[in-house]
């Protein structure tokens, strides 16, 4: 891919991130950055692939440690997500 | 050696769709009804990136990967399990730095190894727009990391909430901000080691020096704006990488975070700059202070607020940081619980900055099994002050002060509080007379004639009310 078609990919996704963050309810500004939280650890790939890699020692050692690093993000970000979501309950209708 | 540049076509739509349920994700937030399968997308497109990483690349050291895997989400799960909801605001913190060193350590591996990643030829020469997407990326994945690991300590307490100032700090902070950005166009001219080491090490330090001089109120700020920059730091890597889910998460992330921080700073009526530039609530001794000590306060009990809680048509709730550092939310849940079956008419209003971080005050009452529905924002609840009978603040107190409205030299003006004044009558929780809110000025509420204070621990002084509403 080229580079103006990554930044045309980007630019159109911070629009779409501005435009769907707003229309998240403050009540659930908590769950947001958590769950903002996971998904920013899609780094993962990133470290996936130098950990994968052959070549350097040292570079996957590096994307090794970045793998640990970004599930305990990927991991924790959606259960504490998860948790807190099933917390918000309606009024029970008498 | 293996020069993977070509990502398989089905891969690079495996990474769009991924990108897409991470849209959905967020998208399913809008209400709480919807928020869990939100979050379920989120999981599958996780999934999906992951595995399509795997497939595409030879995978010489699987189980290397299925280690690491293993112990950091075994790590993450245990966390999330166990986390009290009021240390919310530190592991968010936690997390963000997390982000960071993760992105810090995939940007020096896409260094030290290039041809894995499809940037460099043969001779290990890295494309120069390559570099300065590393550069950047490594630049704001260390300062989100150091940023926030000052932000855990602060608000876990192992670190005093007060600002730190440096002298000369401004020029300090600028002139090391230039010598990144400096080092980062030069790395483009010169791919040696000690560039890319520099820019780290840099990075590293501003990422501290730029947390250290803000105070315990702003961190809501804080902590939005390190959520913005794990975002940026994902997206620059998605940008080395060639990565659409990459590039599309770390937009989403960053507008999110940056999104969330205006939203704090428009509730505190002050600009992103003096967030940033630090120092607020330093100076306990601010405008206004001294000479009202000595005004004449009242007293309550336990017994009159039950008393005329019991009797009140319309009870507004208003919570605040003092509520969660003394874990009331279950004891307020329980006196609201009483109130209801009294036949009251129970609300509670949550101002956007209550807390350490948005919509921390939400979780907390969501935790003590609160329905939503009760729950109001800010301009949702103002107009219902004038027919409350009771307004009922517990750990709350710049939220309320009606200094914001009218006191041009006071460090909170313009602010927007709560109308608490126009109601009937005012129960105001509080540790002590002493103490003032994190912004350092009196509070003109709690000498107001129909105010009175309640000093106690909030969780104690709710639990006293809930046995008086029994008698």
């Amino acid at each position: 891919m080229d580079f103006i078609s990554i930044l045309s990919i980007f630019v159109m996704a911070c629009f779409v991130g501005y435009y769907v963050v707003w229309s998240v309810t403050p009540a659930l500004h908590t769950p947001l950055m958590a769950v903002t939280n996971a998904i920013s650890s899609v780094i993962v790939v990133g470290a996936l692939v130098a950990a994968a890699a052959e070549g350097s020692a040292v570079s996957k050692w590096l994307g090794l440690g970045a793998v640990v690093l970004a599930s305990v993000n990927i991991f924790g970000g959606f259960a504490v997500t998860e948790r807190m979501l099933a917390m918000y309950k309606k009024k029970e209708k008498k | 050696m293996e020069h993977v540049t070509a990502v398989p076509s089905w891969a690079m739509f495996a990474y769009l769709v991924s990108g897409v349920l991470f849209i959905l994700a967020l998208r399913g937030l809008s209400s709480p009804a919807t928020s869990r399968a939100g979050n379920r997308y989120g999981m599958i497109g996780m999934t999906i990136a992951m595995v399509t990483t795997l497939l595409t690349h030879g995978v010489a050291s699987l189980p290397e990967i299925v280690g690491a895997l293993a112990i950091g989400g075994g790590v993450g799960f245990v966390t999330a399990r166990k986390i009290k909801m009021t240390d919310m605001p530190q592991l968010v913190a936690a997390f963000h730095s997390l982000v960071g060193l993760a992105a810090v350590l995939v940007g020096l591996a896409a260094y030290l190894n290039p041809q894995a990643f499809g940037i460099a030829g043969a001779d290990g020469i890295i494309e120069p727009q390559s570099r300065i997407e590393m550069g950047l990326g490594i630049a704001i994945g260390a300062i989100t990391f150091s940023g926030s690991i000052i932000a855990f300590l602060k608000l876990a307490g192992k670190m005093s909430g007060s600002p730190i100032m440096l002298p000369g700090r401004h020029v300090l902070n600028l002139g090391t901000l230039i010598a990144i950005l400096g080092l980062v166009a030069y790395f483009t001219q010169d791919q040696s080691q000690w560039v890319i080491a520099t820019i780290t090490v840099l990075s590293f330090i501003i990422g501290f020096l730029l947390i250290i001089p803000i105070g315990g109120a702003d961190m809501p700020v804080v902590v939005s704006m390190l959520n913005s920059y794990s975002g940026w730091a994902a997206a620059a890597m998605g940008f080395t990488l060639h990565n659409t889910a990459m590039i599309i998460t770390g937009a989403l992330v960053g507008s999110s975070g940056a999104i969330l921080s205006y939203i704090m700073c428009k509730a505190m009526n002050r600009s992103f700059i003096s967030v940033i530039a630090g120092g607020f609530g330093a100076a306990p001794e601010a405008a206004g202070g001294a000479a009202k000590e000595q005004r004449p306060w009242k007293r309550g009990s336990a017994e009159d607020a039950a008393y005329m809680m019991k009797e009140a048509e319309n009870v507004i709730i208003i919570p605040g940081y003092g509520m969660a550092v003394s874990q009331a939310q279950h004891a307020l849940r329980e006196m609201g619980d009483v109130l209801k079956k009294e036949g009251v008419n129970v609300k509670y209003a949550i101002h956007p900055v209550a807390g350490r971080m948005p919509g921390h005050m939400n979780v907390l009452l969501a935790e003590a099994n609160v329905p939503y529905d009760e729950v109001f924002e800010l301009e949702d609840i103002q107009s219902e002050f004038s027919q409350a009978d009771v307004a009922f603040i517990i750990g709350a107190n710049d939220v309320v002060n009606p200094a914001a409205k009218t006191d041009k030299s006071s460090p909170i003006y313009g602010m927007p509080v709560f109308d608490v004044d126009k109601a009937k009558t005012i129960f105001f929780v509080k540790r002590s007379m002493g103490g003032v809110g994190y912004a350092g000025v009196d509070n003109d509420v709690f000498y107001m004639d129909q105010t009175m204070m309640l000093l106690a621990d909030a969780k104690k002084m709710v639990e006293d009310i809930v046995k008086a509403l029994a008698h």
